[in-house]
């Protein structure tokens, strides 16, 4: 096990594992975290794995780890690696089975006074649209060639249909269609899964929320992201479904034999890899890049049932109804991006797996309306507490590869968490407290329970005190749609 | 049981042993269908011939217990019967039996290959497996 012992404090909220912790490391691991967090931190096996990340050929600077870190399987939540382009390598479980996990959030101008009598209906309304749970079918039916042009185009495909609008485009990281998508390389198994899946959320912590815009802490920026205190908006939490499960594990498979034909040693199996240029790595990356896509446009269509229960609930009500969309961040991805690594421009594949990309102001890429502001990070709290809208920073750029946290952070084991909380207890609890509750499975509520996570505004104030990102709103729930 | 679970901060982990590389797949499907709370249907059972082959015991497990997810998503079948397969060499062949599904209260995204090693130990072989959720 790691210990406090083998950190060496750079500053209250930032510590390294130097490189020559372990012989087999190409860099250090640079952690953001407060000495509490840290506690959290070191009870598990996160810091173990964040070392053995930095075994991955090619790596470019230091493996990150942000202060919402926990053990995941190979690669910790919360990581962050940048690899060489093209020559460094791709790895498909540094980017995890959830391709394109991310958030969506939706503001609007109902204020909580007009929302309030009408929110338990509005909850039902929510969880009738939006199909969660384990093995339910998606909201629409497309067949192969169509789940093809979902996989190469993502959202123009949504846009095409009905389902998106030009500005819910403009308003989502790569306008909601990575390029050098190739449906070619998703496996007809994973286009079978995806098929039956898409527009649904999932289950375990993915959730569709009402939230109230609780506190703005800066104006300008809230402002422009069209969040004014006291309105409600609403956060969408999944991925790319079984076809990116599916993606993922068929290159996980694939790689066994590739990480022999590189002769590149590993400690981890799940950490298997392939130069980005080899046939191997550039398949991945088209195969990835579809799995993307798909989860856009999941989101997407997620995002237009909200809507429907919007206007069904609101219409008649209020003058304005409308959601409009504040931005979609994806937080499982391996992006092609240039940062400047002591003093060069450097082309690496960034690894974010349970990270944000975190641009700062000016970043190529981001919508002209965020250009002076930087790109909104969406960082969702457990159920029942507070999340949180941020903006990346100039030192995010420079310190970690323009990334921040993406959640709260999970502490307690779901075993443990399932025999301390009771799911229709805390549905009630949570319901005294103003929440309205639609879950799937009791079970699967009890395992989310708040107190199984770290505290997500320590959280926020660590990447804010470090200054790779920026406090703008907090948002409080209202309603939560869980599987 | 010739299973157990072992704390895992977000996903789910199990430890696995048996006599055999035959019974610690069976025992893995086992402890992977009480995992994600699985339920058969009651009514007659059904047969289904599988042939699999992967890179080395650690993929053929991972390939084998994936498959049997696959086969609980699309075809709603819970297969749990493995005593007629065979393992010969990296190849897993025979014919499995299984139940309906009623219902299945998590799911699983994937059957990891952390730190995943079967090793010798003496109830058998033994093998943790993490399962990402």
């Amino acid at each position: 096990m790691i210990t406090l012992n083998d950190l060496t404090q750079i500053s209250e909220t930032e510590w390294e594992i130097p490189q020559s912790f372990r012989s087999d490391m190409r860099g250090p691991v640079r952690i953001f975290a407060t000495r509490e967090l840290l506690d959290h931190v070191l009870t598990d096996k996160s810091l173990e794995q964040a070392v053995n990340a930095t075994t991955l050929p090619g790596l470019v600077g230091a493996v990150t780890v942000m202060p919402d870190m926990h053990q995941g399987y190979g690669f910790p939540i919360g990581g962050v690696a940048a690899t060489e382009f093209p020559q460094g390598v791709i790895s498909p479980g540094a980017i995890g089975y959830d391709i394109n996990c991310g958030v969506r959030l939706l503001g609007s101008q109902i204020d909580f006074e007009t929302a309030k009598p009408h929110l338990d209906i509005l909850a039902t309304r929510l969880n009738q649209y939006c199909p969660s749970g384990v093995g339910k079918d998606g909201m629409v039916k497309v067949s192969i060639p169509e789940l093809d042009q979902v996989l190469r185009d993502g959202t123009k495909w949504a846009l095409k249909n009905g389902y998106a609008t030009k500005a819910d485009l403009a308003r989502t990281e790569e306008g909601g269609a990575f390029k050098g998508a190739d449906p070619r390389k998703v496996s007809e198994r994973a286009k079978k899964r995806g098929k039956s899946q898409i527009g649904s959320l999932g289950a375990g912590n993915h959730f569709v929320e009402v939230d109230l815009v609780q506190d703005v802490f800066d104006e300008e920026a809230a402002s422009i992201m069209g969040l004014k205190k006291g309105h409600l908006a609403v956060q969408i939490h999944t991925g790319s479904r079984g076809l990116g499960h599916q993606v993922c594990t068929d290159y996980v498979r694939e790689f066994q034999s590739a990480v022999r034909r590189y002769d590149i040693q590993l400690p981890d199996r799940e950490l298997v890899c392939a130069p980005m240029d080899s046939p191997e790595g550039a398949a991945y990356l088209g195969a990835m890049r579809s799995a993307a896509n798909f989860a856009f446009v999941n989101r997407q269509l997620l995002a237009h049932a909200a809507r429907r229960a919007f206007e069904e609930t609101f219409a008649g009500k209020t003058k304005n109804w409308h959601l409009h969309q504040v931005y979609d961040i994806t937080h499982n991805m391996g992006k092609i991006e240039v940062h400047e690594i002591q003093g060069e421009r450097i082309k690496v594949c960034v690894h974010r797996k349970g990270a944000t990309r975190a641009f700062g102001p000016g970043a190529p890429g981001l919508p002209p309306e965020y250009q002076k502001i930087g790109q909104p990070v969406l960082v969702p709290g457990s159920m029942g507490t507070s999340s949180w809208v941020l903006v990346g920073t100039e030192d995010s750029m420079m310190r970690s590869f323009g990334s921040s946290c993406h959640g709260a952070g999970r502490m307690m084991s779901r075993s443990k968490a399932k025999k301390k909380f009771h799911g229709d207890m805390l549905r009630l609890e949570l319901g005294d407290r103003g929440i309205h509750i639609r879950a799937g499975s009791m079970k699967g509520l009890a395992e989310e329970a708040p107190d199984a996570y770290k505290d997500v505004n320590a959280v926020v104030e660590t990447v804010s005190q470090a200054g790779i990102a920026r406090k703008v709103a907090r948002l409080k729930p209202l309603a939560v749609i869980k599987g | 049981m010739p299973f157990e679970e072992i704390s895992h901060t977000a996903d789910w982990s199990i430890r696995v042993w048996a006599d055999d590389l035959r019974g610690l797949l069976a025992e893995s499907a086992q402890g992977m269908w009480m995992l994600t709370g699985t339920e058969q249907a009651e009514g007659p059972r059904v047969s289904r011939e599988i042939s699999l082959e992967a890179y080395d015991a650690e993929s053929l497990l991972v390939v084998f217990l994936e498959e049997l997810l696959y086969l609980s998503e699309f075809e709603k079948i819970v297969f749990d019967g493995f005593s007629d397969l065979v393992i010969e060499g990296e190849k897993i062949s025979g014919i499995m039996e299984g139940s309906a599904l009623r219902s299945m209260e998590k799911e699983i995204k994937a059957v990891t290959f952390h730190n995943l090693a079967i090793h010798e130990s003496e109830r058998g072989l033994e093998v943790e497996i993490v399962f990402d959720v």
